[in-house]
């Protein structure tokens, strides 16, 4: 988490706007990036599940939505949709 | 069947990964860099930076050997087969059963390529980035890697970048 964190502080800086994931929230709430979704899948699974698109592109549509804020640090929770 | 339902819990991690989690003395980001969204997604062009350590096959793989992890980066150009990519996140704290199964659990450039398509995103960056996660030493990942990711960027006028850790 904090490699990407440090990316996306540098990537922010410079003017492109940032989000990510993360598997530890604890953890992120502590380097606090930019924008962070907290996933609830173990490390190694940011995107959910292999071979999933449908959860796949949910995840990264979540993400995505985080742009739009400007209350940095955000971090939120992605829920899968029941 | 999803690999779990639960967040990953420090408790679910082994010991030795859980006391590093607590006692290794992370860098926090101050003050908190932001940039606004200048326009609708759909205009945007989107890169990703991931650190799942993924190499184009025939770069120069991420070593091992570098003290305190490798700091070195690798570009993922657009038009790559993401499947084809190769691994070298050598890390034990992690199941590498997601990204080995399917690359986009790292990189979910197919997944990219379909919001552009749809016209969810205006365009696919031609660049992506990959980095070696689990940098306990990460000075000269700042001081030397990262700006150079910035102005690569920049370079190729990317207005939005998602970053996935593994």
């Amino acid at each position: 988490m904090q490699t990407v964190g440090l990316a996306q502080a540098e990537i922010e800086k410079r003017g492109i706007p940032t989000a990510s994931i993360t598997m530890l929230p604890d953890i992120t709430r502590k380097i606090r990036p930019p924008r962070a979704l907290a996933v609830p899948y173990p490390l190694g699974f940011p995107l959910g599940e292999a071979n999933n698109p449908v959860l796949q592109t949910e995840i990264l549509l979540t993400l995505m939505a985080l742009l739009e804020r400007d209350d940095v640090p955000v971090l939120e929770e992605f829920r899968v949709k029941g | 069947m999803l690999p779990s339902t639960a967040m990953a819990e420090t408790r679910n991690l082994s010991v030795t990964l859980r006391v590093f989690l607590k006692t290794y003395r992370w860098r926090k980001i101050d003050p908190v860099p932001m940039t606004r969204l200048a326009k609708p997604l759909s205009e945007c062009r989107v890169a990703l930076v991931s650190s799942a350590g993924f190499v184009v096959p025939g770069d120069a793989p991420f070593r091992d050997s570098v003290r305190g992890g490798d700091y070195s980066y690798r570009v993922i150009p657009a038009d790559t087969d993401v499947q084809a990519l190769e691994e070298y996140h050598r890390s034990d704290s992690f199941s590498h059963e997601g990204v080995d199964e399917d690359r986009n659990m790292g990189l979910p450039l197919d997944r990219l390529h379909e919001l552009a398509a749809a016209g969810v995103i205006s365009s696919v960056a031609p660049r992506h980035v990959s980095l070696m996660g689990s940098i306990t030493a990460p000075g000269r990942l700042v001081e030397r890697t990262l700006p150079e990711v910035g102005v690569l960027l920049i370079s190729d006028k990317v207005d939005v970048a998602l970053m996935v850790p593994v």
